[in-house]
C-alpha cells in the first residue's frame, strides 16, 4: 500500500492544525467513507467502483486514488469535491500500488497477470510493464527513489527492481503470502510481512538477505490465526505498528530488539492502517467488524471505533489539512 | 538406477550453480487412471483433464518463481488403462520424474509406492480419500494432498451440529466406498454429539444415469423410499459410487435438507471459492483450462505446489532433500484456504479447512467455530494423533 509513513514525511510542516481527513476504501459495499479526525465521524460515503481495495492519496493532497479491481482500473476522486473524477489505465485486477515521491510515476500492482504496471500520473497514460512472480501484491518504493518492492504472494518474495531500467535486480525469498512491504525511513531496513507464514521479515536492502524476523505470540491464540498484513512505521523508525488480520490486534515491535512489546485490541480481521500526519493517531481498517480503530500513537491505547461500509480495506490521510475542513 | 543416479548428480552438479547456467530441472510425474466415472448430474460429469490441469497450473506457478530460483519444472502425464500394471507405468515415469502426482485407487497406490520405495520417488496422494492409506497402510514415501473420508464427514458433521441439525436419517448405497463414507458419517455423529436417528440403504440396482423421462419416475420414487421416517432434521446420504444422492433433494417424503454426497457437500475445493484471494486462483485456472476448477484439480495444484515451495525454500531439487524438507517441522504451504497448509508428520497427511458448498456457493468452511484443539483446529477434522494406527516405513 501506500507508505502511511511516506506521507507522514511529506506532512507540510507549516499546518499545526489537528483536523485531518482518511479516506477508507470499503471492498465489498463499493463506497469510500471519508472520516474527519476531529470529530471522528464520517463525513461522507462516496460510491465508488467495484471492490475498491488499494488507497492513496496523491502527493499534492489533491486526488485520491482507489484501486477498484473488479472494474480494473483505478479511480481518482476530487478530494475537494469528493467524488470520482477520472480513472487511471491500471491492468487487470489491481489491488495495492505506489508512487515515486515527485508523484509523478504510479507502480500497480496486477493480481491477475502477474505483473506491475507502470503508469504516468499527470499524463495518466500507461508507461509499460514489469514482468514479476505469481499475485504481485505489495508495493513500496525506496525513500531514495530508485528502487522499487513488489512482494509476490503464491511466489513468495520481495521483488527487488530498479526503477531507472524497470528491471529485476533482485529477488529474496520470504515466508509464506508476503502482503505489505514497509521501508524504515532511513532506508536501512525493509520490512515484510507474510499472511500465512505468521511473521514479518526483516530485510538489508543492500545485502538482498533477510536478517531478522519478528514472529508473534498470543496466549490463548493458535498460530494459525496470526495473519501480518500492514505495516506502519513511525518517523523515528524505532516502533512498528503490525496488523495481525484475524487476530483483531495491532503488534507493536520495538525495532532495536525486534520483539513484540504490546498487542492492542482493535477490531476483526484487521488489515491496513495510517498515521495522522503529526503521527499522534494511528487508524487501522477492520474488516469483519466494519469499523476504524483509532490509536494514540504515544500512549499505545486504542481509543476509539468508528463504523464504516462493509468490509474496511485500506486506509489514506491527506498529508496536510483537508481541503474543505478546517481551513 | 544408474540413469537415476546420474539424474541426481546432475542435479547437485547443476543446482551448485543456480542461476549462473541453466536451470535446474525439476521433473513431476502425474499418474492416473484412463476414462471418466459417470455422474448423476450432468453438470458435475468431470473433464478428462480432471486433476491434471491443476497440476498444470501448478508447474505454470512454479516455474514463474523459478525463473527466479533457477529453477524449471516439467509435467509427463501418464493414463492406465484397464487391466495394465501401474507399476510399470508408474517405473516408467519415476525414470525421469523424482516426484509423482497419482490420483490412483488404493490398492494402486500402494503398489505402485512399494515399488517405487527403493528409487526414492516422491508420492503425493491426489485423489484417493480411503483413510487406511493414512493408518494401517500408511507409507512414508506418500504424502496425501487429498483430504480423507473422516476429515470430509467431519467438517460435515461440525456444521451441522453448529446448526444444531443434531438428529441424521442416514442413506448408505450398497457400494463399498459408500460403506466406508457412512463409517465417518457415523463417528462424526458420534463425535460431535449427533444422533444417527435410522439408516437406510440404497441398493444399487444398476440401470442407466441419462434416461428420456427418468425425472418422472425419480419424483416417485424418492418420497417412496423416505416415507415413515422417525424425526429428523436432516437427511445424510453416503453415495459415493452417484447412485441415488443427487435424486433426494427436494424429494424427500418430509421437507429437510439434504447433505453429504448430495445437497451440502464438503469437499477440499469448489469452483464458488472466492475468499482468501481465490478468485486470481480461479481466474488463471480458468485461462489456463478453459474450465471451472474442481476439488481435485485443487489438491492435485496443491501437491505440485508443495514441490515448488519446498524445492525454493531449500534451493534444491534433489528428492530427498526435498522430501525431508517437507516432512520437517518449517514446511507449510498456501492454498487459498485461510491459513497455512501443514503435514501431520505422523502420517504425512495435509491438515486443510474443508469447504461445504451447494453446488453454487460456499456456505460454509469447516473447522466450525467452538471446535478446539491443543495443537491446530484443522485436526478437529479426521483422526488424530493418538488415535492413529499409521507406523511409517
Amino acid at each position: 500500500m501506500f507508505g502511511a509513513a511516506s506521507l507522514v514525511a511529506l506532512a507540510l510542516a507549516a499546518t499545526p492544525a489537528h483536523a485531518f481527513v482518511a479516506y477508507v476504501s470499503n471492498e465489498k459495499s463499493n463506497t469510500v467513507s471519508v472520516i474527519d479526525t476531529d470529530s471522528w465521524t464520517v463525513t461522507k460515503t462516496i460510491k465508488v467502483g467495484q471492490r475498491p481495495r488499494g488507497i492513496e492519496f496523491t502527493r499534492d493532497g489533491k486526488f485520491v486514488m482507489v484501486a477498484v479491481g473488479d472494474d480494473d482500473t483505478i479511480q481518482l476522486i476530487d478530494a475537494n469535491k469528493q467524488t470520482v473524477v477520472d480513472t487511471l489505465p491500471s491492468g487487470p485486477d489491481p489491488e495495492l500500488f505506489t508512487q515515486d515521491a515527485a508523484g509523478k510515476t504510479l507502480y500497480v500492482a496486477n493480481e491477475n497477470d502477474n505483473t506491475v504496471t507502470v503508469i504516468d500520473l499527470e499524463k495518466r497514460a500507461r508507461l509499460g510493464d514489469i514482468q514479476v512472480g505469481v499475485e504481485p501484491e505489495g508495493m513500496t518504493i525506496s525513500p531514495d527513489g530508485k528502487t522499487l518492492i513488489n512482494t509476490s504472494e503464491t511466489t513468495n518474495m520481495a521483488h527487488f527492481i530498479d526503477t531507472a531500467s524497470r528491471q529485476i535486480v533482485a529477488n529474496v525469498l520470504v515466508d509464506a503470502r508476503p502482503r505489505f512491504a514497509e521501508y524504515k525511513h532511513d532506508a536501512s531496513e525493509l520490512w515484510v510481512s507474510s499472511e500465512i507464514g505468521g511473521s514479518v521479515s526483516i530485510v538489508d536492502p543492500g545485502k538482498h538477505a533477510v536478517i531478522g524476523k519478528v514472529t508473534f505470540e498470543i496466549p490463548g491464540l493458535r498460530k494459525e490465526a496470526i495473519q501480518p498484513v500492514g505495516i506502519g512505521m513511525t518517523k523515528d523508525d524505532k516502533t512498528a505498528f503490525v496488523a495481525l488480520g484475524p487476530a483483531n490486534r495491532i503488534a507493536v515491535v520495538d525495532t532495536a530488539t525486534r520483539k513484540v512489546t504490546k498487542y492492542l485490541l482493535v477490531g476483526q480481521r484487521v488489515w491496513h492502517m495510517a498515521f495522522t500526519p503529526d503521527e499522534k493517531y494511528l487508524l487501522t481498517t477492520n474488516g469483519v467488524s466494519n469499523d476504524v480503530s483509532v490509536i494514540d500513537v504515544a500512549a499505545q491505547k486504542v481509543i476509539k471505533s468508528i463504523q464504516v461500509g462493509e468490509l474496511p480495506w485500506g486506509i489514506t490521510i491527506a498529508p496536510g489539512i483537508a481541503p474543505g475542513i478546517a481551513r | 538406477m544408474i540413469r537415476w543416479l546420474l539424474g541426481l548428480i546432475g542435479l547437485a552438479f547443476a543446482a551448485t550453480q543456480a542461476l549462473a547456467a541453466d536451470p535446474v530441472e525439476i521433473g513431476v510425474g502425474y499418474l492416473g487412471v484412463a476414462g471418466t466415472r459417470s455422474t448423476l448430474s450432468l453438470v458435475e460429469q468431470p473433464a478428462e483433464n480432471d486433476g491434471v490441469a491443476g497440476a498444470r497450473l501448478a508447474i505454470e506457478d512454479n516455474n514463474t518463481t523459478g525463473k527466479f530460483t533457477g529453477q524449471r519444472f516439467t509435467l509427463e502425464e501418464r493414463r492406465i488403462k484397464e487391466g495394465e500394471d501401474p507399476v510399470q507405468a508408474a517405473t516408467a515415469l519415476a525414470a525421469k520424474n523424482g516426484f509423482i502426482i497419482a490420483d490412483l485407487p488404493a490398492d494402486a497406490l500402494l503398489k505402485v509406492a512399494d515399488a517405487l520405495r527403493d528409487r526414492g520417488t516422491l508420492l503425493f496422494n491426489a485423489g484417493a480419500i480411503d483413510e487406511r492409506l493414512r493408518e494401517a497402510d500408511c507409507r512414508a514415501n506418500v504424502i496425501h494432498a487429498a483430504p480423507t473420508r473422516s476429515m470430509l464427514a467431519d467438517a460435515l458433521g461440525q456444521y451441522l451440529v453448529w446448526k444444531k441439525w443434531s438428529r441424521w436419517l442416514l442413506v448408505v448405497g450398497s457400494h463399498d466406498e459408500d460403506k466406508l463414507y457412512a463409517d465417518a458419517i457415523r463417528r462424526a455423529a458420534a463425535r460431535f454429539g449427533a444422533k444417527i436417528v435410522q439408516e437406510r440403504t440404497f441398493e444399487d440396482t444398476g440401470g442407466a444415469r441419462r434416461t428420456d423421462s427418468g425425472v418422472t419416475l425419480i419424483q416417485r420414487q424418492m418420497p417412496v423410499f423416505t416415507q415413515s421416517a422417525p424425526a429428523y432434521d436432516v437427511l445424510v446420504a453416503a453415495d459415493e459410487s452417484e447412485v441415488f444422492a443427487a435424486y433426494l433433494p427436494y424429494r424427500s417424503w418430509d421437507p429437510r435438507p439434504v447433505a453429504g454426497s448430495a445437497g451440502l457437500v464438503p469437499r477440499s475445493w469448489d469452483a464458488a471459492q472466492d475468499q482468501w484471494g481465490a478468485t486470481q486462483m480461479q481466474n488463471r485456472f480458468m485461462k489456463l483450462n478453459a474450465r471451472r476448477m474442481t476439488a481435485l484439480d485443487m489438491q492435485a495444484w496443491t501437491a505440485v505446489r508443495m514441490i515448488g515451495e519446498a524445492t525454493s525454500r531449500t534451493n534444491s531439487g534433489d528428492v530427498r532433500k526435498v522430501a525431508d524438507f517437507i516432512k520437517g517441522p518449517d514446511f507449510s504451504v498456501a492454498a487459498f484456504k485461510g491459513t497455512r497448509l501443514t503435514l501431520r508428520d505422523w502420517n504425512l497427511q495435509l491438515r486443510q479447512p474443508i469447504l461445504l458448498v451447494d453446488g453454487r456457493m460456499v456456505v460454509s468452511v469447516s473447522p466450525q467455530e467452538g471446535f478446539l484443539h491443543q495443537v491446530s483446529e484443522l485436526d478437529t477434522l479426521g483422526y488424530d494423533r493418538p488415535e492413529s494406527k499409521c507406523k511409517l516405513k
